[in-house]
């Protein structure tokens, strides 16, 4: 029974780190959207993410599920505990998938303006929110004996979350950048470039911070192991940079996707065993082992997800093949 | 203000909304399947036309079901926590279920159907079209799955734990497939899938008189209108005939719920078919009512003198709201009514070859657009008021569901930013359909636009 609890944190940490890398690149996209002076430049941007976009949001669906079906009074608990947080993120989520489509349907200047703002605002949105929901699981939450959550909407808006926040919007930033100077060609990847050089020194130094404060004061049980994956996404940092310095697009896009994995393992280290650690009283915590559904269900999930996820690879691999071609920027 | 009404409009404002789309999808979904497999068969470019422009249709219309799905998936942990703990160990697993089997086979798929005809064969393009309407149709599957397992709950116990002191009951999975097939599972997913496709063939058959009406892109709409007719007629048939079966289940299996539909009080045999009626629930007895006698008996056991069990065997607190139940059941009826005679009537002028002449049908077909998306409101809301005062049918009451850690003022907030945002989302995805139909198809080879 233990072993399968670990393995569906583990199935769980898969899905939240293939959300982070496949969304994070879109999410970025959307962050340098409104930096992009040009309207045709601004429509490359949508089309280079087009096709992809609806795939990678089905991660997070699939993690919602899979969380509420192994962990059910976790899902319970964060989700009505950041009940307004999770609802600024519906929003923003619910505006930019709207926009990617609707943008291109009408030709006026108004409409287009309107939709490149919501699409931007709405990928900003969940990528400072992801982090600060991470930053307030890694300090914990005050939660009562049945596991409700007791802290109120202004305490989840502490120093550390709002620092990690910030980590998550650099983090999909350099990768959205990335993904575009990939992409892309002529002036506007030069531009990407330029970005992601500078959004670099930004998230060092904050990912530096984060790691440093966290591993100063939120780690619970494990210390050597959460620190050092932390360390390694610090070092992998430097290994995107190396291949950008270089030139090496494609690569330094993989390298960044592997760090984007590093600061989620890190997470997921630095939490384990808890799920939510409550800060009031350690014995309130929810964990994998007091928190799992029954053996049955885990079991009986374990199956879905050993047929399931190859699919689901062969599927993302698939579509990335068939729009693997540079995206031009539209005439007008 | 009270917290469960409060979470109980909001689920019911984001599911209404979001159920507007899906069914539609589905719908279009198949018949753009069609379109792409008889362009297959015989190069017909008039098939390709006819794919290509309801193809942008269902774009349009697709997205805002995503958008508004998201907040599906996390509505359960948001405003219903105590009934995720309760129901988590089976509640969970269909969902994700969803995700991995269907979600991400439709939308991997969608990307080639929307945005990739030039990058791949003309096969893999009509196999794409086929995975996009059969994702649609699986994820249909694994939702009803969950649905149905909330109205007639199978492979299952309670226990109940204690949790840092405080007890609290679960259900706890026993069997996986007792509870996937659940007794309503089959019967509800056929009634579901038949009426999302009544939404798609009524929704191409309408719009396009509509275009004829108007004198827009004539051509393109009376094929489009030949083009569905026979599917129409099927798949109302069809919905009619499973309905019918799914009533039956009902009866056997949440007996309160069909007594409420038919607006029955007493239990007896030969029991009445009521066709209006205002049920009075305080006073246990309904107003204005016109009946038919032993036709509930009829339709439930094929003779007039089966006994059907009438609402007041049962507790009043464990009756549901009955004049909410008879009328959304009724009118999902009666509009199902008009959609066989509107079908009806569109197969006999095709066969006199007289489709597009009538205007009088032109414009019954076209007014009937929205009936079946009202149709499919009516049958859900009937299901689901159906089912209370429990969220899990004899198991969790709807009250002990909710979410105690979230204010009502943070819920009555999140209310008026979905009202806002949907009517918004609505009144853009009718502009743009709009846009579409005034556009029209993209011109046949050697033709002029």
């Amino acid at each position: 029974m233990e072993a399968l609890q670990v393995a569906w944190f583990l199935i769980l940490g898969i899905l939240v780190v293939g959300y982070s890398i496949l969304d994070g690149f879109d999410l970025g996209v959307g962050f340098w959207h409104l930096f992009a002076k040009k309207k045709n430049e601004r429509s490359a941007f949508i089309h280079s993410i087009e096709p992809f976009w609806d795939g990678n949001e089905v991660w997070l669906l699939t993690a919602g599920g899979a969380l509420f079906a192994a962990f059910p009074p976790v899902y319970a608990t964060v989700f009505s505990g950041l009940y307004l947080a999770m609802m600024l993120v519906l929003l923003g989520l619910i505006f930019r998938a709207v926009a990617i489509e609707y943008r291109n349907k009408v030709d006026s200047p108004a409409w287009i303006r309107a939709w490149d703002f919501a699409f931007s605002l709405g990928s900003i949105l969940p990528s400072i929110l992801y982090g600060v929901a991470i930053g307030n699981l890694l300090r914990g939450l005050e939660l009562n004996a049945i596991g409700d959550y007791t802290g109120g909407f202004f305490a989840l808006l502490n120093p550390f979350a709002l620092l990690c926040g910030l980590v998550g919007l650099a983090m999909f930033a350099l990768h959205g950048a990335l993904y575009l100077s990939m992409r892309l060609d002529g002036d506007i990847a030069a531009d990407a470039r330029r970005w992601a050089a500078k959004t670099w020194w930004i998230l060092l130094v904050l990912l530096v911070a984060a790691v440093g404060w966290g591993g100063a004061a939120y780690l619970r049980e494990m210390k050597a192991v959460p620190l050092g994956l932390a360390g390694l996404a610090v070092a992998e940092l430097f290994v995107t940079r190396l291949f950008f310095a270089k030139g090496k697009k494609t690569k330094a896009f993989l390298s960044s996707s592997f760090g984007i994995a590093l600061v989620m393992l890190a997470v997921a280290a630095a939490l384990f065993p808890n799920m939510v650690p409550a800060s009031n009283d350690p014995n309130l915590s929810l964990t994998v082992f007091n928190s799992s559904s029954s053996q049955l269900t885990l079991t009986a999930m374990l199956v879905i997800a050993l047929i399931g996820m190859p699919l689901v690879l062969g599927y993302t691999w698939f579509i990335h093949h068939i729009f693997k071609d540079k995206v031009a920027v539209p005439e007008k | 203000m009270d917290v469960v009404l409060l979470a109980r409009i909001q689920f019911g404002l984001t599911i209404g909304f979001h159920y507007v789309f899906p069914p539609l999808t589905i719908g279009l979904a198949w018949m753009i399947f069609l379109y792409n497999t008889r362009y297959q068969e015989n190069d017909n470019p008039v098939f390709l036309q006819l794919a290509r422009f309801w193809t942008r249709i269902f774009a349009i219309s697709f997205v805002v079901g995503v958008a508004t799905g998201i907040t599906m998936e996390f509505q359960f942990g948001t405003n219903w926590a105590g009934y995720s703990r309760f129901v988590g160990d089976i509640f969970g697993a269909p969902l994700a279920a969803e995700g991995v089997f269907a979600f991400f086979l439709e939308s991997s798929f969608l990307g080639i159907l929307l945005y990739g005809r030039k990058k791949v064969s003309p096969r893999m393009y009509w196999f794409s079209s086929l995975m996009v309407a059969l994702g649609a149709t699986m994820s249909a599957f694994w939702i009803v799955v969950a649905n149905s397992w909330q109205q007639t709950p199978a492979g299952y116990k309670v226990a109940t734990e204690m949790v840092n002191g405080v007890p609290v009951a679960k259900a706890v999975l026993t069997n996986f497939w007792e509870a996937v097939f659940n007794p309503s599972t089959l019967p509800r997913y056929f009634h579901v899938i038949t009426a999302a496709l009544c939404v798609g063939v009524f929704f191409i058959l309408g719009t396009s008189a509509w275009q004829i009406l108007k004198g827009r892109h004539k051509d393109f709409a009376m094929r489009s209108m030949r083009s569905v007719i026979v599917p129409t007629f099927g798949v109302v048939l069809l919905t009619m005939f499973v309905g019918h079966h799914h009533g039956f289940q009902v009866s056997q299996t949440q007996p309160a719920k069909l007594a409420a539909f038919e607006g029955l009080w007493e239990t007896q045999t030969h029991a009445p078919m009521m066709l209006f009626g205002l049920p009075d629930q305080k006073n246990e007895k309904n107003d204005f009512a016109i009946t038919i006698p032993g036709m509930v008996s009829l339709f439930i056991g094929g003779k007039f003198d089966t006994e059907v069990q009438g609402l007041k065997a049962f507790a009043p607190e464990d009756r549901p709201p009955v004049a909410a139940s008879f009328w959304s059941f009724h009118l999902m009826f009666y509009i199902g009514m008009w959609m066989a005679l509107v079908s009806f009537v569109g197969v006999v002028l095709w066969l006199m070859k007289k489709l597009g002449e009538h205007k009088a049908y032109l414009w019954a077909a076209a007014l009937t657009v929205p009936l079946p998306f009202l149709a499919n409101e009516f049958g859900w809301i009937a299901a689901e008021v159906g089912r209370q005062p429990w969220v899990v049918y004899g198991e969790l009451r709807t009250a002990d569901a909710i979410s105690a850690s979230v204010p009502g003022g943070q819920v009555l907030a999140s209310i008026i930013m979905f009202s806002l945002i949907y009517s918004l989302l609505f009144g853009l995805w009718i502009y743009l359909l709009k846009r579409q139909f005034h556009k029209g198809p993209e011109p046949l080879e050697g033709e002029v636009a």
